[in-house]
């Protein structure tokens, strides 16, 4: 295990830029998400550090040395890519034992069969040793697809929506696994994902990408309560932020230069108006079971927010919304102090 | 439509299905009565063969292949009379024809070139089709699509149309009656079919594999060998029956630069003379012989070669 650090790294592809002026520093043992949407860089960025790509400029250390211009196999680094992992025509033991048997590497037989079965353990897939890969159902692929980075131990495992095949429950399971597994290697991970839920709940840090530039990094909380900026604060929270024009709704305390306002659940108060004046009225109740969306029209806009499962509001209630200090927007879509 | 007779709408119908199975039916014994007629005259005596009209029910001989196998020379039966017992059939044989063996025909030497020849070729056509198609597939070659449009283009126009100019440049390199030559020639018709049917089937194989590999310390050589090959096996064994096919049964070359040593099956068959004529029988036995190898090939190699073909990734 060692720590990574990407410094400036820039990586274009024709005419676009994938990844702009990237600094990125993972420390030994740190979980790393990077979040964002399809085509932020993400990918690529993991493709960079695991040497897959060559950075159009910029340096990338690997444990302290400089792996800008090293192969893919001389930087130790395990990816496990989103589809496509195993081996079609090797069994489970031999998807598994992969790694270990590069050339380059030459362990005893011996010493490959205990540290596979090691390994099936920990991914708990050691009863399907012997099936051929393709009689795998998609969470025990990706399990053995995890088992095959983790059978070595490189200076950093590069995760690439591994879980993003899986359905939502498998996925909710894996998660926990992979954290867990990770906690009990001290193992330094980069993981990419589009999912907040993954980020928030894996991370130590999270980097949002957007369009090719890390737009902000920090722990889930930060990134959560403190968002740099209008991007960051959509990317987190369910049901997302909702975003209204400042002098919507009554706003006392905003500071000047405030354009838009961020306002999640917690950041409004909604009642059912007492006697005439009301901010908005009641659209819908969305029942979710547990809890339930409300979704209320205020003037043009639409707000959403969750709401109690008793909640006594009901279709066409008029309602006086109030923010509790909410994010304040610029202009520029930086957040305001 | 009436509740109690849904039926499925992609389903065929037992009529249609009975259509298709006359049309395949019809179409087979088309295709097969040929190859089952010289099958046959194979196994006929030199006058059954042109008896006219034609004999379907006939007495069974060897005669055929005895030909095709051997030379002989007509002596009288006096002759024949004070050479003792017979030592084998086919020496039975020839001698009710007034004739005793003088010595082995050239027939297995050719069949012998064919197989070096048409394997050979085979051989290097998919060995370097393979590792072109591989190139193209996954590194930025300069000009690909230009190169491959080149590479196709050596088969838009019949091969034997550059006939003159190759005898005259095998003439002069010394390549002319050589296996070499041959196989130099075959493997250049078949390795554009090579290369695009390959490269078809390669790309199909997502390159995550090699680069996993690579990440796990394989160099990209090792990774192709260990990842990308046998992936390919499919493509790789439906490209390798089309390039045999063709270079098995090529005939306009190897009738214009094989005379000799060289001599593949296909020219040498047609010239097989009997007596008075051509020998038929022998001629239909060398045509049988001469089928067996590809038809085991392919036989060995058909699920592969099915697969290519449903595959979608046929590309002539």
């Amino acid at each position: 295990m060692a720590d990574v650090h990407v410094q400036g790294v820039t990586k274009s592809f024709g005419e676009t830029v994938a990844v702009g002026d990237l600094d990125l520093q993972i420390k030994d043992g740190e979980f790393v998400v990077l979040l964002g949407p399809t085509g932020a860089g993400k990918t690529t960025t993991l493709r960079l550090i695991a040497g897959l790509e060559r950075p159009d400029s910029g340096t990338i250390h690997v444990g302290g040395r400089d792996a800008t211009a090293l192969s893919p196999a001389e930087r130790d680094t395990a990816f496990v890519f989103q589809q496509y992992s195993l081996y079609p025509h090797l069994s489970v033991f031999d998807n598994l034992a992969f790694p270990l048997r590069s050339p380059a590497r030459r362990f005893p037989e011996e010493a490959i069969r205990r540290r596979v079965e090691e390994v099936a353990r920990m991914v708990r897939i050691d009863h399907k040793l012997n099936n051929r890969s393709t009689r795998l159902s998609g969470g025990e692929m990706q399990r053995v697809a995890i088992g095959r980075a983790l059978v070595r131990k490189p200076a950093i495992y590069l995760m690439d929506e591994p879980l993003s095949s899986l359905d939502a429950k498998l996925r909710a399971d894996l998660r926990l696994e992979l954290k867990r597994i990770q906690a009990e290697l001290g193992a330094t991970m980069l993981y990419v994902t589009h999912d907040q839920i993954e980020a928030m709940t894996m991370a130590d840090r999270i980097g949002i990408l957007s369009d090719g530039v890390l737009v902000q990094i920090g722990t889930p909380r930060a990134i959560y309560s403190e968002p740099a900026n209008l991007h960051v604060a959509a990317r987190l929270g369910q049901p997302a932020i909702n975003l209204l024009p400042a002098g919507l709704l009554p706003d006392g305390g905003a500071p000047t230069g405030t354009t838009t306002i961020g306002a999640r659940t917690e950041h409004l108060s909604i009642e059912k108006a007492a006697n005439g004046h009301a901010d908005g009225v009641v659209d819908w109740v969305e029942h979710l079971g547990d809890q339930n969306h409300l979704h209320v029209t205020v003037g043009a806009k639409k707000l959403v927010t969750l709401t109690d499962p008793d909640t006594s509001l009901e279709k066409g209630d008029r309602v006086t919304i109030r923010y509790r200090s909410p994010l304040y927007f610029g202009s520029d879509g930086q957040r305001l102090m | 439509m009436s509740l109690t007779t849904a039926h499925s709408v992609v389903a065929p119908s037992a009529n249609s299905k009975r259509i298709a199975g006359a049309i395949v039916v019809g179409y087979a014994l088309i295709s097969i009565v040929p190859l089952l007629w010289i099958f046959a005259t194979s196994f006929k005596t030199p006058p059954d063969s042109i008896a006219y009209p034609p004999k379907i029910v006939f007495q069974p001989s060897l005669e055929g292949y005895c030909n095709l196998f051997t030379t002989r020379t007509r002596q009288t039966p006096e002759y024949i009379n004070a050479l003792g017992p017979a030592t084998g059939l086919c020496d039975a044989t020839v001698r009710k024809r007034n004739m005793v063996i003088a010595g082995p025909s050239n027939f297995l030497p050719r069949f012998v070139n064919s197989l070096i020849i048409a394997f050979g070729s085979t051989f290097c056509a998919v060995f370097l089709g393979t590792l072109s198609a591989y190139g193209f597939s996954r590194f930025k070659v300069p000009l690909a699509d230009d190169l491959l449009f080149f590479i196709l283009s050596t088969r838009f126009m019949p091969p034997i149309a550059v006939a003159i100019p190759i005898y005259l440049m095998y003439r002069e390199l010394g390549l002319s009656d050589t296996a070499l030559g041959m196989i130099l020639l075959y493997t250049a018709v078949n390795v554009s079919l090579a290369v695009w049917l390959l490269k078809g089937f390669i790309d199909e194989i997502p390159r995550e594999y090699e680069e996993a590999a690579m990440i796990d310390g394989y160099t990209r050589l090792q990774a192709f060998w260990r990842t990308v090959l046998p992936q390919a096996t499919t493509g790789i064994a439906a490209t390798a029956i089309f390039c045999l096919i063709f270079a098995w049964n090529e005939y306009a070359f190897a009738a214009l630069l094989t005379s000799g040593t060289a001599q593949t099956a296909p020219p040498f068959i047609p010239t097989i003379i009997g007596e008075g004529g051509q020998d038929w029988p022998a001629v239909a036995a060398g045509t049988t012989i001469f089928l067996v190898p590809i038809l085991v090939f392919t036989i060995l190699l058909r699920k592969q070669l099915l697969r290519g073909i449903t595959f979608g990734a046929v590309r002539k």
